[in-house]
């Protein structure tokens, strides 16, 4: 294969949905070798992606979906905590551009014999992978493969608490392909916010592309120093952001509003009182909807806990865009996959 | 005079004595016979030349892990204490979070032995306030003070049963030792790595607030001042704690000292965010705000308690400036390189500080926050003061050498330091087996130049900087 700028071939991948498209395209921008999280990627780039993401979802409606774009490449998911959703979507994308997938889990592999990370993600690396992606417990693993490997592409499936940077892309993906634009858009993201990766990846990716994010949820449940606005100085990314502890109030005027996987064990560490209160005091539902946002599209990362954070018949009505966002991601999934596991060209570092 | 060595033409500080003057220092059998202006000695005896340089008491270090026995991968005391000398260090304190740990006399006595055998740095060894530091019940304390213990902790295990606290400050006064707390509410602290703030919001890491360190602060103090024990509150790192502790000793009802670590009087919780690749090589904290690197999460910079905020670092140093504070202290902890490359989660807390903590201090004194004789003063009287050492009558009693001065018939410990040296910190190079520090690459002014131990030279970077073999 020739080495060829990622724009290029993008454009030779899917041209002949590209050609469909009957929009002016700015130039395609992407400098990352590796996808960490958005703080490091610019809004040129996210509209990169998204644009490529729109090529993918295109191609995706066709009869044939699968492409030959990624043929003789390796991309390998190493997960270290179970996940469904996120792998399939991955492993699928992989397929549907011909790229060969190879899946590992912690399960039965070397780092149960304790082998280190380190050790585990070089090995994949001699193995031949273009690209890994990875789904780690602990915040910032990425960054310890990353720092590790020198021709592989990590990607982020999620780490700790930390990020989730390809679900904020299909977020973002979701709420441009709803409401035409992100840029004044008010997305209220709905739980508990100080365990979220996905909060904190849709925060990044939201405030460079304009839109106002609004956290809301128990105050045991938010990040502390936003909370106390301890330190909104110059500079800040978070400037924007609007910290509310009262839905009502969130949910007035809201564009989007995307509710978050209450966890059984916050109230074991005594951050809440009970599902129950919980249920009542910050479900996003109905009622709610209709008084204060009637018109706002309804998002949730997944998996639902239905009744708890998000009531069924908001889990499935109309506004719900939740299995778009499946769809969606799968899009993006692909568009990243093409930009990272296609030959490297010049323009990366 | 058999054994002696002069030490000419040095600006002598020693603040016990407010001496701060060019002059000599003349050793004989292993104790000061005179410093001040120029006094000459007895002919051959071997003379170190100081012009240039800034002579003074040995620095003492309240408080270190050799690691010895049991974590020899980490540190032996051989190769501590000679990072010791090598950071300018002539005393150190060893602390009994050992394998097994130093909760009983035999084991202190072997340390003892040990630090007799690599005759570098003087090492006094701190016993454990509980047997195994599991904060159950109190260990042997008298008979480790018998056999050379110079004080309790249990450190890295806060001593967190108030009753248990209590009994062992109660308890102590017998000896007359301090019992050193390192103050971590642990239901409060859980499993943070680093400070609660907005890097770890930032990194997703969980967070240690400043208030777990300052309610048992606040708790050892009234207990101090309930029993009328000594204690002395181990590696201090928040604004609180310093406001504690000034009211704790400006109400005089409790007999309380402190120390802080050079990294909490420099660093800040930024450092865990990583730098630039490659490094700048400056003594500046990344952008809190800026993009992420693939050297995030550095688990370099975590350390327990964790680095605070600019607005913490600025309020320790007014403390360590106006005496709230009595002593710097290194909290060396080295581990091996396999013990920080994995997660944040995964990394053991600690920074390997010897080597590096005068030239780190020495950057208040460059940029005007501290004068030099002050900076020398929490290095050597302070902590001399806190180990009752300090005076003739004082150090008689509690069976040690009279340390951190100069006067006649002190200690012969004596560091010669180059404040103008500029040096880039180089791990490779380190004496310790701890290369985990932030500080990589980073180019510090202040260098330590020559260690003398019981008038004996135990250190010389110079003859380390031509190849030559460091006289032992």
């Amino acid at each position: 294969m020739t080495s060829i700028r990622p724009a290029r071939r993008e454009q030779t991948a899917v041209a002949p949905v590209a050609t469909q498209i009957a929009e002016p395209t700015p130039p395609a921008v992407w400098r990352q070798r590796h996808l960490l999280d958005l703080d490091a990627v610019s809004p040129e780039e996210i509209t990169t992606v998204l644009r490529s993401s729109k090529a993918m979802k295109a191609m995706l409606r066709r009869e044939v979906k699968k492409a030959p774009t990624l043929r003789g490449r390796t991309i390998m998911t190493l997960f270290s905590e179970p996940s469904t959703r996120t792998r399939v979507s991955f492993e699928t994308a992989g397929k549907l551009l011909s790229a060969d997938v190879i899946n590992l889990s912690s399960n039965g592999s070397s780092t149960e014999k304790g082998e280190s990370l380190v050790d585990t993600v070089l090995t994949l690396q001699a193995s031949a992978a273009d690209v890994l992606v990875m789904r780690h417990s602990h915040s910032g693993a990425p960054y310890l493969a990353a720092k590790s490997l020198d021709r592989t592409s990590v990607i982020n499936a999620g780490d700790g608490a930390h990020a989730h940077p390809t679900q904020a892309l299909l977020d973002m993906f979701t709420i441009q392909e709803r409401l035409g634009e992100l840029e004044g858009k008010r997305v209220v993201i709905v739980g508990d916010i100080s365990h979220s990766r996905v909060a904190r990846s849709d925060l990044w990716g939201l405030c460079k592309m304009g839109a106002t994010p609004v956290l809301c949820g128990p105050p045991t449940l938010m990040p502390w120093d936003l909370l106390n606005r301890r330190r909104i100085d110059e500079g800040h990314p978070f400037t924007g952001v609007e910290v509310e502890t009262d839905i009502e109030r969130a949910l007035d005027g809201a564009d989007v509003v995307m509710p978050l996987r209450l966890q059984k064990e916050r109230m074991a560490a005594g951050l809440l009182p009970s599902v129950r209160e919980y249920a009542r005091m910050w479900q996003v539902n109905q009622e709610r909807l209709s008084r204060h946002c009637p018109q706002a599209v309804v998002m949730h990362p997944g998996p639902m806990n239905e009744g708890v954070e998000i009531s069924p018949d908001v889990a499935h009505g109309a506004a719900s865009a939740v299995e778009e966002q499946v769809t969606n991601g799968l899009a993006v999934r692909m568009a990243l996959l093409l930009i990272l596991a296609a030959p490297h060209g010049g323009d990366h570092d | 005079m058999t054994d002696a060595i002069l030490v000419t033409g040095g600006r002598i500080i020693d603040p016990a004595q407010g001496i701060d003057a060019v002059g000599d220092v003349l050793i004989a059998d292993g104790v000061v016979v005179s410093a001040g202006p120029v006094v000459g000695g007895p002919v051959d005896c071997p003379v170190v030349d100081a012009t240039g340089l800034v002579v003074t008491p040995g620095f003492i270090d309240l408080h270190v892990h050799l690691r010895e026995p049991g974590q020899e991968d980490k540190e032996t005391i051989a190769t501590g204490a000679l990072a010791a000398v090598r950071g300018g260090f002539t005393t150190v304190c060893a602390m009994p979070n050992t394998e097994p740990a130093m909760d009983n006399a035999a084991v202190i006595r072997h340390v003892m032995d040990a630090a007799q055998q690599a005759g570098l740095a003087r090492v006094l060894p701190i016993g454990c306030v509980s047997r195994g530091r599991a904060g159950k019940e109190l260990a042997d304390m008298g008979e480790m003070a018998e056999a050379g213990a110079i004080g309790f902790s249990d450190d890295g295990a806060p001593v967190a049963d108030p009753t248990l606290m209590r009994n062992a400050l109660t308890y102590s006064t017998t000896t007359g030792l301090p019992v050193i707390n390192h103050c971590e509410e642990p239901s409060l602290a859980k499993d943070g790595v680093l400070h609660e703030g907005w890097v770890a919001s930032r990194l997703g890491l969980p967070g240690q607030p400043a208030a777990a360190e300052e309610t048992m602060v606040a708790r050892d103090i009234d207990l101090a001042g309930l029993t009328g024990g000594k204690v002395h509150i181990a590696h201090i790192s928040t604004e609180g704690t310093l406001a504690l502790l000034r009211q704790a000793k400006a109400a005089g009802k409790a007999n309380v000292t402190s120390e802080v670590t050079p990294h909490h009087l420099l660093l800040t919780e930024e450092w865990a965010l990583g730098g630039i690749e490659g490094g700048a090589g400056e003594l500046t904290a990344p952008d809190p705000y800026g993009p992420l690197t693939r050297t995030a999460y550095d688990t370099r910079a975590k350390v327990n308690p964790p680095l605070r905020t600019e607005d913490d670092t600025l309020a320790l140093v007014e403390g360590l400036k106006d005496g709230t504070i009595d002593a710097i202290a290194t909290d060396h902890a080295p581990h091996t390189a396999t013990d920080k490359c994995c997660t944040m989660h995964e990394a053991a807390f600690g920074i390997s500080g010897l080597e590096t903590a005068f030239g780190l201090c020495y950057s208040l004194v460059e940029r005007g926050d501290l004068d030099l004789p002050t900076l020398i003063a929490r290095m050597t009287t302070g902590p001399a003061r806190v180990l009752g050492a300090d005076t003739s009558e004082s150090a008689a009693a509690s069976g040690l050498p009279l340390l951190g001065t100069l006067q006649a018939g002190a200690a012969g410990d004596v560091t010669l330091l180059d404040p103008d040296a500029e040096w880039a910190v180089d791990t490779s190079g380190f004496a310790s087996k701890g290369r985990n520090t932030p500080l990589e690459g980073i180019t510090l002014q202040g260098r330590v130049i020559k260690t003398i131990v019981g008038g004996r030279l135990v250190h010389d970077a110079l003859a380390d900087d031509t190849g030559e073999a460091n006289g032992k």
